[in-house]
Order: C-alpha cells, then sequence, then structure tokens
C-alpha cells in the first residue's frame, strides 16, 4: 500500500500528461503481480465495495472525534477521504508493535470481505496499520473515486508503454478482463498467448479520421458522406449481451437502454448516435441538434418520459463484426456491403444508414457541403474504398472534412491563468459583443460576455496575449483579471444555441480564438444581434459570417 | 467576563491595555504600539511609539523605515508602562525576533502569544512556557487536520527531488520574513552546504538575518543568474511569484511551497505545487492544545485563525475560553 499511496500522491501534484504516464508505467513495472493489478483497478475506477460508502467513513469518524471538530475539519479540507486520514488516531504504542501496512491485494481481500454489518470494525483494522498518506489511498480507493486526475485512457496507455504493447490491443483486451486483469499481464509482461476475446460483446478501437486541410481527393478512390453531429458509439452484441460504447471506450448502455435492446443478432457495429427532432434534418430525416442529445449525455438512468420525448438511434458508418466473423481486414466496400444487407434485420426505429452522397466530382462535394442547411450535420467524411478498418488515424483512409467555422469579431473582457506549461500565463480568455450601438457616445453600449477560449494562438502570440492583459487590468479578482477591453478577436467556433446559464442568453460551441486583431477599434467588433441571428441556422444579419477560404 | 481582568479589553483592531494607554499588534495607527513580531498583518508603521524586540525593530526599519521613538525591549526584560503595567518580552519561538508579551498588574498576569511555534528553529530562540491567569493565544492551524510532521523529512524530500532532476531546479515558495530564512537554515543543518539563489524579494530580509548573526550560508541572487548556473540548484522566492512569468527564467522549475497549509491536498493543488512542502512557523493543533494545558491559564482568548475549533476544544476539556473578533490578520501564506 505505501507504493500505491505515493503513487497516488504523485499523481495528484503531477501536472503533465507524460508526467503522470513515466509514473504509472514505472510503478506497474517494478510491482509484482497481482498486486499491480489491482492498482490499476484502483486508478481506473473499476472496483467497487458496496459495504464502504462515504457515509461510512463519516459514521467511524463520529464515533472517534467530536462531531463539531469533524465537521469544521470537513469544511476546511473540503473531502471525506483525507479529512478521516488526517484526523484518524492510530493505536497507542502500548499495545504493542502495529500490524505492518497490508498490500493492495490484502486491502482489496479485506474489503470485498466487508459486510456493512461488519465494515465499521473491519474497516478501523486495516485504517489502524497505515500512515495518513496510505490512509488516504485506501479510503480512495474502498469508496472508487480516486481523484487523481486521470482517465482510465491514460492508464491504458501508461500499461503500454510500461510494457512496449500496442495500446489498442490493450483496450481491446482490457474490456474482456477482470481485475486485477492477470491474463493482461500474463501477455503483455511474461510474454502469455494474448487473452480470449471472442464470444463477448467487447469494445473495438474506433477508426479515426484525419482533417482533411488543403488536401484534395479522387472522388473514383474515396466516397463521402455526412459527418453527423451526435455522439460516435460502438454497438457489440455477442454471447447474448449487447453493449454501447462511447468513443473513449466508456460502457454507456444504461443511459441509452432502448439501443442495447434493439440489437440482438451477434455484430458490433459503428455509427453516430442520434436523438429524433422535428423541426431539422431535412432530406436525410428527423435528426435533431447536439443540444437535444446533450439533454440525454450523462445521465445514469432514463426515465419513460426521456425515453418517449427524445428516443435516440444509431445512424450506422460501419460494420467491425458480423456472425463471429471479423470484417475488419475486408476493403470498405465489402463491410458497406454487409451493413446494408443487415440493415433490414435491424428494428428500424433505432437504425438507420448514413447515405452515401452522390457527387461527380471534388469541386461538386465542396459546393454540397457549403450549401448545407443543416444544424446536425457537422461536415463531410472521406473513406477511402479500399481501406480496412484500423484502430485509431492512419494516413490516407479516412478524412473528416468539416464546414467552415462561423466567425465573430468579440471584445476581450476577462483573462484568467491557465494551468500547467501555462500556469503563469494569462491564457484563458472570456470575450463578449456589444450590446446597443459601440459607436454612439451617449448609447451606453455594454459588452455581454458570450464564450470563453484557450487555444487557437502561438505561443510567441501567448506571450504578448499575456502581456497586453497585464498591461490593461482595470480588477483583479484571485486568478482572474478584468481588462479595459480595448483587443478584438475574431473568435471561430462551430454554431451557437440559446442558453440560459449565460447573460447574453448564448452559448457558443467551440469557440477557439481564430485572429488577433491587434490593429482593430474595440467598438468595431460586432453586436450581440449577428450572434443571436445564427442560432437557428445562418448569418442573417450583422458582421458574423462563415470563414471565407478563399480571401485567407 | 470576568471584570477582573477589564484592564485589558480586545477591540476589533488590536488588544488595548487601558492604564497604559497601549496596543498590540494594532491594525491602525496608535500613539504606542507592543509589537510581538515583524509580519505585516503584526507590525504596522506609522505608530507614535513602538516596543519591541530589538531585532523586530531591525526588522519593522527595514520595511517601515520605522527608526523614530522606539523602545527595544531583550527577552525577559521588564519594561513599567504608565498606569503601573508592567510588560516583559518573552521568546514565541515564531521568527526572529518574535516575542509572546506578559503584562502584568495588580498580581494579575496576561501572556499575549502573537505568532508562536513549540518546533526548534534555527534561525530564532523557542517559546517559552510562562504561567498566566490570561492566555491570549493564535489558532492559526486551529483544527485537528493541522499535525505538521518533523522538518528533516520534508528537507530530505526536497534535497531527493533535488538530486533527482540535475538539469532542473527545485523552485521553493517561501515567505519572505522567517519561513525562508528557516528553510535555508535548515537545509544547511541538512548537510547541502551549495549556494542557493534568491528572489529580489528575499535578499534585504536575509542579509539582516546575517547581519543580526543567523548564517546562511552563500547566497546568490537569481536576477541575472544564467539557467545553467542555477540547474540542480535550489532557488527561493515569495509564494506569490510561483506561478508568475518571474520564474520563466529558471531551468524547468519544480515548484515547491513551504507552508503549513500544504497539509491538505487540496490546498496544494489549489498553489499549482508539485512538492509541497509542509513547514509551519505556527503551532499545529497538539501544540496549540498542549501548551494551553502547560500554561494552564485560568482563561483562554483566541485571537486569529481557525477559533471556533479550539473554542470547541476548550469546552470539551472544561476550560474556560473565548474567541476575540480582531481584524486584519492573514495567515495565507505561512
Amino acid at each position: 500500500m505505501e507504493a500505491f499511496a505515493a503513487l497516488v500522491d504523485a499523481l495528484i501534484y503531477t501536472r503533465s500528461r507524460n508526467g503522470k504516464l513515466e509514473l504509472i508505467a514505472d510503478y506497474l513495472r517494478r510491482t509484482p503481480d497481482p498486486e499491480r493489478g489491482w492498482a490499476l483497478a484502483a486508478l481506473t475506477e473499476g472496483l467497487d465495495f458496496p459495504a464502504v460508502k462515504s457515509g461510512t467513513i463519516r459514521t467511524l469518524l463520529h464515533e472517534r472525534v467530536d462531531p463539531l471538530l469533524w465537521q469544521l475539519s470537513r469544511d476546511f479540507v473540503g473531502d471525506t477521504a483525507e479529512t478521516a486520514s488526517l484526523l484518524w488516531q492510530p493505536p497507542a504504542l502500548a499495545d504493542g508493535p502495529p500490524a505492518p501496512p497490508p498490500s493492495v491485494t490484502q486491502a482489496v481481500e479485506a474489503l470485498s470481505a466487508m459486510t456493512r454489518a461488519s465494515v465499521l470494525t473491519e474497516l478501523p483494522r486495516l485504517l489502524d496499520r497505515l500512515d495518513p498518506d496510505g490512509r488516504y489511498a485506501l479510503l480512495k480507493l474502498a469508496t472508487g473515486a480516486m481523484r487523481v486526475g486521470i482517465s482510465a485512457r491514460l492508464a491504458k496507455t501508461a500499461f503500454a508503454l510500461a510494457f512496449r504493447v500496442d495500446v489498442d490491443a490493450v483496450e481491446e483486451y482490457w474490456h474482456a478482463l477482470a481485475p486485477p486483469f492477470q491474463p493482461l499481464f500474463d501477455w503483455a509482461a511474461n510474454g502469455a498467448d494474448p487473452p480470449d476475446t471472442q464470444s463477448l460483446p467487447l469494445f473495438r478501437p474506433f477508426m479515426l479520421a484525419h482533417p482533411l486541410d488543403d488536401l484534395q481527393v479522387d472522388l473514383a478512390d474515396y466516397v463521402a458522406e455526412w459527418k453527423w453531429d451526435g455522439i460516435r458509439v460502438q454497438l457489440a452484441c455477442a454471447g447474448g449481451a449487447t453493449r454501447l460504447y462511447s468513443r473513449s471506450g466508456d460502457d454507456i448502455t444504461a443511459t441509452f437502454p432502448e439501443l442495447a435492446e434493439a440489437l440482438t443478432i451477434p455484430a458490433v457495429l459503428d455509427g453516430e448516435l442520434l436523438v429524433r427532432g422535428s423541426h431539422q434534418g431535412g432530406e436525410e430525416g428527423g435528426a435533431a441538434s447536439f443540444n437535444a442529445l446533450q439533454q440525454r449525455l450523462g445521465r445514469k438512468t432514463v426515465s419513460a418520459k426521456m425515453l418517449a420525448e427524445s428516443p435516440a438511434f444509431v445512424r450506422l458508418y460501419d460494420l467491425l463484426l458480423l456472425d463471429g466473423e471479423d470484417l475488419r481486414e475486408c476493403p470498405w466496400t465489402d463491410r458497406r456491403a454487409a451493413l446494408e444487407a443487415l440493415l433490414p434485420r435491424l428494428p428500424a426505429e433505432h437504425f438507420d444508414l448514413s447515405t452515401i452522397i452522390p457527387a461527380d466530382s471534388f469541386a461538386d462535394l465542396a459546393t454540397i457541403r457549403d450549401g448545407t442547411r443543416d444544424e446536425a450535420i457537422e461536415g463531410l467524411m472521406l473513406k477511402r474504398r479500399t481501406s480496412p478498418y484500423v484502430a485509431g488515424r492512419r494516413t490516407g483512409l479516412w478524412y473528416k472534412w468539416k464546414r467552415d467555422p462561423l466567425l465573430v469579431d468579440c471584445v476581450l473582457m476577462y483573462a484568467q491563468r491557465g494551468s500547467g506549461r501555462r500556469a503563469s500565463f494569462y491564457s484563458d480568455y472570456t470575450f463578449g459583443c456589444w450590446q446597443g450601438d459601440p459607436a454612439d457616445p451617449a448609447g451606453g453600449a455594454e459588452l455581454l460576455p458570450v464564450g470563453k477560449a484557450y487555444s487557437g494562438f502561438t505561443d510567441e502570440e501567448l506571450k504578448r496575449l499575456d502581456r497586453h492583459v497585464r498591461q490593461h487590468t482595470l480588477n483583479r479578482f484571485g486568478p482572474v483579471r478584468e481588462t479595459d477591453r480595448s483587443l478584438v478577436f475574431e473568435v471561430a467556433f462551430d454554431s451557437v444555441r440559446a442558453s440560459k446559464r449565460h447573460k447574453s442568453g448564448l452559448a457558443m460551441r467551440f469557440p477557439r480564438i481564430h485572429r488577433i486583431r491587434w490593429d482593430k477599434p474595440a467598438h468595431e467588433a460586432d453586436r450581440i444581434e449577428a450572434l443571436q441571428a445564427l442560432v437557428h441556422g445562418e448569418p442573417g444579419g450583422g458582421t458574423a459570417r462563415r470563414q471565407d477560404l478563399s480571401a485567407e | 467576563m470576568s471584570p477582573s481582568f477589564s484592564w485589558i479589553r480586545p477591540e476589533p483592531w488590536g488588544i488595548h491595555v487601558v492604564p497604559a494607554d497601549c496596543w498590540i499588534d494594532p491594525s491602525r495607527e496608535v500613539p504606542h504600539a507592543l509589537v510581538t513580531h515583524g509580519h505585516a498583518d503584526h507590525a504596522r508603521g506609522g505608530h507614535g511609539r513602538t516596543t519591541a524586540t530589538p531585532e523586530t525593530l531591525a526588522i519593522m526599519d527595514l520595511r517601515y523605515n520605522t527608526r523614530e521613538n522606539i523602545q527595544p525591549v531583550h527577552y525577559g526584560e521588564t519594561v513599567r508602562l504608565p498606569g503601573g503595567v508592567d510588560a516583559t518580552y518573552l521568546p514565541a519561538g515564531h521568527v526572529l525576533g518574535s516575542a509572546q508579551i506578559l503584562l502584568e498588574l495588580g498580581g494579575e498576569r496576561v501572556i499575549v502569544t502573537g505568532d508562536y511555534k513549540r518546533r526548534a528553529d534555527p534561525t530564532c530562540p523557542p517559546f517559552q512556557v510562562t504561567p498566566c491567569d490570561v492566555f491570549i493565544t493564535e489558532a492559526t492551524f486551529g483544527l485537528p487536520v493541522f499535525i505538521h510532521p518533523p522538518i528533516a523529512g520534508e528537507m530530505a524530500k526536497l534535497l531527493t527531488r533535488l538530486a533527482e532532476y540535475p538539469e532542473r531546479c527545485v523552485l521553493v515558495g517561501a515567505y519572505a520574513l522567517g519561513k525562508a530564512q528557516r528553510v535555508i537554515a535548515e537545509l544547511r543543518l541538512a548537510g547541502h552546504h551549495q549556494p542557493i539563489y534568491l528572489h529580489g524579494a528575499l535578499e534585504r530580509m536575509c542579509r539582516l538575518y546575517e547581519e543580526l548573526g543567523v548564517s546562511l550560508g552563500e547566497l546568490r541572487p537569481a536576477t541575472g543568474a544564467s539557467k545553467d548556473a542555477m540547474r540542480g540548484h535550489i532557488v527561493l522566492c515569495p509564494p506569490s511569484a510561483l506561478n508568475d512569468r518571474w520564474s520563466r527564467r529558471l531551468p524547468d522549475p519544480i515548484t515547491a511551497m513551504a507552508s503549513g497549509w500544504m497539509r491538505t491536498r487540496q490546498r496544494a493543488r489549489q498553489r499549482n505545487v508539485e512538492l509541497p512542502l509542509v513547514i509551519s512557523d505556527h503551532a499545529d493543533w497538539p501544540e496549540l492544545t498542549g501548551t494551553i494545558q502547560e500554561v494552564n491559564p485560568a482563561e483562554t482568548w483566541i485571537t486569529h485563525g481557525r477559533e471556533d475549533a479550539l473554542l470547541r476544544w476548550c469546552q470539551l476539556h472544561q476550560r474556560r475560553a473565548r474567541a476575540l473578533a480582531l481584524v486584519g490578520y492573514e495567515d495565507e501564506d505561512d
């Protein structure tokens, strides 16, 4: 437990991703089985001990610490497990030498054996054997929320790094195994055969696309389909069970139960999860905007009302496995044919096909792309007809060709310090548009914040922006500085929608700094009306516009 | 409250010694101030007359040019104030020159601790336990979660990290008065005799410590030093400079902070600290409560910090206690 506790603390205080990767990889290399497997499960929050909850810790401490002193301490520390780890009184030395600290494996065994009845006597026995850092790690592990700032993906990447294996293979085997992942370590660290992944509804790593940028492709070699603005999902059915996975491989079956029920054929499908909508979607038929989808995301359970109001369906892109046969090595054209043949066997209310866009030439395609008005469309996908289905991004196979972003001129209002490498820089910017006429000195025009961005500029530009913020500060609020509203940003964003959370009533999607207009006076920035006109569709008034590539 | 101590009156801006018409650590300008130590929230310029230890007066001279109408009092020395009040300055162990003030009138004894700690500190003499009737104590770390670990372990953490990354430097944020010099002195005790680089804001105070007899070894200004020269070395700066652009001149610094607040993870993370060092110049919870038991006063008055919890502890231990609402004391940078 000491080495694991040291790892947990080091992860908490290490800011860089590479630093975290090295720490985990190093731990995995020098820790024996099955200790490292349990530790990996704890880091990826794959452990659950039903008898130990946050309330259990509180109850334990109330038996030992004055309730008011506990409460004052908890309020200051801000974390129940940490407060308990600091307040725990180890047994007096007079009671004999303390037992040695438990290993992670021993702790997991003990925690698994606890019941609601025994936890109040058994958990203290473990805590008594640990120092404050060890107690913290134990309580975090026991309550299933490490909060060390790493994702499951990062832990898997660290595993791959530790044993020099392919992270996508790790990802694929991962879902077939349970903690402590012994077959995974046997394969990666001890040279055994890879784990068996047949007959389980496993996640297969997604195939991803590169941005097209300035490239052009020949439509004889590539097909075009719409890039839908939902969430990319994978549905896997095997051995009588169906699972729905997000792009990161998280199991989101419980959030969309109707989809898992809809697939009963042994297959693995790749598609875009969308929610039915009525007011848009045009000829492609009834996909609501991302906004509607968000109402259902992030919920662990779903009500009957929600199922009725926002039914989900999958617009299918690809077919990876069917009836026990792995199609991933086949060319796209064969997989597409198999997918089209499969479609009639799937319930129509939950599945349709992402159609192929007929276009005679690349120029033709560009016209189609620019002409689309559908909010559920993000742009185009271009797929090589001969491409196998491979994990990750491989050059030359798939391209994404997003619609040009919308642009609006905003005025910098607040700046906040970044974190990590940018900790000393004011790198997060809040900007606004004018309400009222800024050219009229008596008009009382004011800026309304419309968004926040922290990307889209070079390191050199960041230095200059940082200098600007420091030299134009009006007020300071902790890490935030209010500036004198003299700098104009040309902000690029994908779409804008109505939002009650912001004073302006608007929320931008993916705003980023497109250009810094050092030259432009603030009163020439856009008015709020220009953004409001974009809430439903295309520029209607003002100066907000699609980026014009020809002017670049 | 007992009327027998009515000659000591806590006001929001300081503790008033009524018969002498003087104030302890007042946060506004007064005709006569008794100052416990040189930190800015206790020592301010502009008083008509200032009574403090010679070291505290030297610090106030450096910071506020306080050199007129001063009255130096050495540790153990008693001065007679107007109204027949005797004031004795006793070591508090907080920073160089820091004192508790024992006030006596008509057989009643009142101690104002100012800020204090109970751990050994190579830069100042230790806290002296002295019996009294009313003990007016600080409570900066007045929560049972605060248990400062032994400083040797924190120094070992710092030196281990330094040795692990010879191509980088460790940047330690430390309060300019007291903490910075204690960290340097403890590093020397731990056998680290390399030059230590200083942020400009620390230079004058370190020089003053040396003039007052605290040797700190070889110190160099970080300003003007090359990145290469600072690789593998310790650099000290005030906490405010840790994440400021000042630190861009350093060779890939590992940011550390020496503070009692580093005991909790969120506080350390808020500071963007990679290496938290739990080093405090205040008493921790066992020391606050242990000191009250040792001094064993009839009453405990709690001046500033987390007074609710210490008040609760006094209640639980059947000790008479009250919290004073004093303004202007800050504790963020300890």
